[in-house]
């Protein structure tokens, strides 16, 4: 080998025998179809496990959701007191109200739970060649999975409210992969970040937290309308809609429960509807770019 | 060269450094507390300059000491570590098998952990459930099929990982010393499995430190010595010198020092990376470490420091004097405190034959305590019978249980001259009587 080869990228070099050379560990590895099943394999390993785990595994899968929308059921609907009620400025509060927990609990779990995969995973991304990709793509797969499980009790709830059925429904699985587009990309900067800087995880729980309360899964985000603050007029509906959980949360309502819930486009009043999307692709792009950019390095940090 | 199948693997002078933050920053808070903070990174090369390839069907090993590099050199080829320069050639599909079982999840049962080991091992899902049968069977395990994991015992572990191991049929295998798990009964299989592959020519690259299995089974083997290629050839040869490097604390000493001036060239050149002949000055550099590293063991709490031939009136001699009495002396100084210690001489003839040894064991075993800083000189006399030939004197300072203090292979090397009397390998005194029989007694 000469010293002029040397210099050349890795990834291009090719040679007139030994044919072309290894690319070494990357975010999609070599071969997309053994990311494919790679992926898939994590993925229903994780969700078997969530219900070989006790024989009540799939109960208790639904417990978390179902819990969270009796209390806020309960407490904010107006059903325990009349002084306490917020509205959704829709009808059928129940299933709109578990359909938004239902989502929110999948993001939770796609975002949260991709956070510490990479760490979690040492053992196989330091012993086998494994497209680093695998790893956050399987988190998210696997919420996704529980979350198709999850929404059986939501249609349970709009049948029973008396919720029509329309060709609208199909609009379902788009709003689904919009939301888990937006969760993968977070997944992957997420658990990238995590490899490097450990209190990700608490600040990101934390952040959590906070977008529980702002997407208005028990309340309109619609009803805010604008303010004037500090000379700034701001409409507070606009801002809260540009988070892409909301915007799908207020389309999957529109599309789901009834079209007296404002579509997303509608709520945020045309052109406006591009600043949720283009988060969705950023959040998509730029993951996948720091995370490719740090793939080749991860095995060596953990 | 037309139509010449490609090597299944062609590593092409391959360096890999790690970086090694001398103080991690592992949070966000100290990275925004400082944001400016630069912390200083360690460099580790892991592996420097390898270059070699395996031909096809080949059975390769790759030895060296913890921390040669051989584990980070399989993990290159793999694909789990990047290399920083130079490039691996794979020609095939690649199985690694750097532990048994990875994937396994101890909460499921046998059929979802041959899944996904099988997957991570290169198979896909469906192949791996079309071959459940045969690996549950040759596990012998299928009373235990619905068993999770975790209730499995370790023998029973080993044996479900080997199985799937053995199905996933790849071209060029990549095993890193995972013959270290199991008792003995595993061992066996993992061997039959070894030949059963060789027969079938697939491609073995395999990493460890048994020498044993390494001559019994491997092709060629390369020997890597801080992230070097030390020898590449016959198993026989490499094992060797690989137990020259690993019982030889001088040769430790030596290494190390090579392998850090070797480490400061890399960084100097990283500096100034347009530095056109950076491989000269390496090749320059091991050779050094090499001559001395060839010929010593031990613990090295005594030093044979010189070794000469003398006449019976103690005048240096420059060659064997044959059929006359001399003296082999050795000044050896002491490092530690030594009780009893043995000295003793190995000679050897040019061709290798192991003429004699001599020590203190059976003379005066007892010589009680030396103290650390003192000299030592001994002398070993004894009449060189000896046919004419170059001798070769091995010099060693032993514990009285037998492991060496320092044994200095070859140290010292004389010829043999005078009147032979012999075309053998030694020239014994002796006597010859010719005895005439009376007619009658060789009538009877």
């Amino acid at each position: 080998m000469s010293s002029a080869t040397r210099d050349i990228k890795l990834s291009a070099r090719r040679h007139p025998i030994y044919g072309t050379a290894i690319k070494g560990p990357s975010a999609l590895g070599s071969n997309p179809r053994r990311l494919l099943h790679l992926t898939w394999t994590i993925a229903i390993a994780e969700f078997k496990l969530a219900f070989f785990g006790s024989v009540l595994g799939y109960l208790w899968q639904l417990m978390r959701p179902l819990l969270l929308f009796g209390v806020i059921y309960l407490v904010l609907s107006g059903k325990l007191s009349h002084k306490v009620h917020l509205s959704l400025n829709g009808p059928h509060y129940a299933p709109a109200l578990l359909l938004g927990i239902v989502l929110f609990t999948f993001f939770t779990e796609a975002t949260g739970g991709s956070v510490t995969c990479l760490v979690d995973r040492e053992n196989l991304i330091r012993k086998v060649e494994l497209p680093r990709l695998a790893v956050p793509l399987a988190s998210v797969l696997t919420a996704l999975l529980n979350l198709v499980l999850n929404l059986v009790p939501v249609l349970i709830f709009m049948l029973a409210e008396g919720v029509t059925p329309t060709i609208r429904w199909l609009e379902l699985p788009l709003l689904v992969a919009a939301l888990a587009a937006f969760a993968l990309g977070l997944a992957m900067l997420l658990s990238v970040g995590y490899v490097w800087f450990r209190d990700v995880k608490p600040i990101w729980e934390v952040l959590l937290q906070a977008a529980f309360y702002a997407s208005g899964i028990f309340f309109a985000v619609t009803s805010f309308g604008s303010r004037t603050v500090l000379g700034v007029r701001i409409n507070f509906s606009h801002l809260l809609l540009f988070n892409p959980f909301a915007a799908v949360l207020q389309q999957a309502r529109h599309a789901l429960i009834s079209p007296t819930y404002p579509s997303a486009m509608t709520a945020l009043g045309g052109p406006l509807f591009a600043v949720p999307l283009g988060i969705i692709a950023a959040s998509l792009g730029i993951g996948y770019l720091v995370f490719d950019r740090q793939a080749p390095y991860v095995a060596e940090q953990l | 060269m037309p139509s010449v199948a490609p090597p299944p693997i062609v590593v092409d002078d391959v360096t890999k450094v790690f970086r090694l933050p001398r103080e991690r920053i592992s949070t966000l808070k100290e990275r925004a507390l400082h944001p400016f903070k630069r912390t200083g990174v360690e460099k580790f090369v892991a592996l420097r300059n390898v270059s070699f390839a395996v031909r096809p069907g080949e059975f390769f090993g790759i030895v060296g000491r913890n921390g040669s590099g051989k584990s980070t050199l399989l993990k290159c080829i793999a694909g789990i570590y990047a290399v920083d320069k130079g490039a691996i050639y794979v020609n095939g599909k690649v199985s690694t098998f750097i532990e048994l079982g990875v994937g396994f999840n101890p909460d499921l049962p046998a059929r979802d952990n041959v899944v996904l080991n099988g997957t991570m091992l290169g198979l896909s899902p469906k192949e791996a459930r079309r071959r459940f049968d045969r690996i549950i069977d040759f596990a012998e395990l299928r009373d235990f099929v619905d068993l999770k994991l975790k209730n499995y015992s370790s023998g029973m572990l080993v044996r479900l990982a080997f199985s799937v191991m053995i199905q996933v049929d790849a071209d060029i295998l990549l095993i890193d010393e995972i013959l270290a798990v199991g008792d003995a009964a595993f061992q066996q299989k993992c061997y039959e499995e070894f030949e059963r592959l060789r027969r079938v020519g697939t491609t073995v690259l395999f990493v460890t430190h048994d020498m044993g299995a390494v001559q019994r089974f491997c092709d060629r083997a390369l020997l890597l010595e801080h992230g070097r290629v030390v020898e590449t050839g016959e198993p026989q040869q490499v094992a060797n010198r690989y137990l020259e490097l690993n019982f030889s604390p001088a040769a430790r000493a030596a290494e190390q020092q090579s392998a850090e001036a070797a480490q400061d060239q890399e960084e100097e050149r990283d500096v100034q990376s347009t530095s056109m002949e950076p491989d000269r000055e390496q090749e320059a550099a091991a050779p050094v470490g090499e001559t001395e590293a060839q010929a010593r063991y031990g613990d090295g709490k005594a030093e044979i420091v010189r070794v000469w031939l003398e006449d019976e009136e103690g005048n240096e001699l420059d060659y064997i004097p044959i059929g006359r009495r001399c003296v082999l002396a050795m000044r050896v100084a002491v490092r530690e405190p030594l009780i009893d210690p043995l000295f003793g001489v190995n000679v050897h003839n040019d061709r290798g034959d192991h003429l004699f040894s001599a020590s203190n064991l059976f003379t005066s075993p007892r010589l009680g305590r030396f103290e650390a800083g003192e000299e030592v000189v001994v002398r070993i006399s004894f009449p060189a019978y000896l046919a004419p030939d170059r001798y070769h004197f091995t010099p060693a300072v032993a514990h009285q249980g037998g492991s060496w203090i320092d044994r200095r292979e070859r140290m010292f090397s004389l010829p043999a001259a005078g009147t032979a009397r012999t075309d053998g390998l030694v020239d014994l005194p002796y006597e010859v009587v010719c005895e005439r029989l009376k007619e009658r007694e060789v009538a009877r």
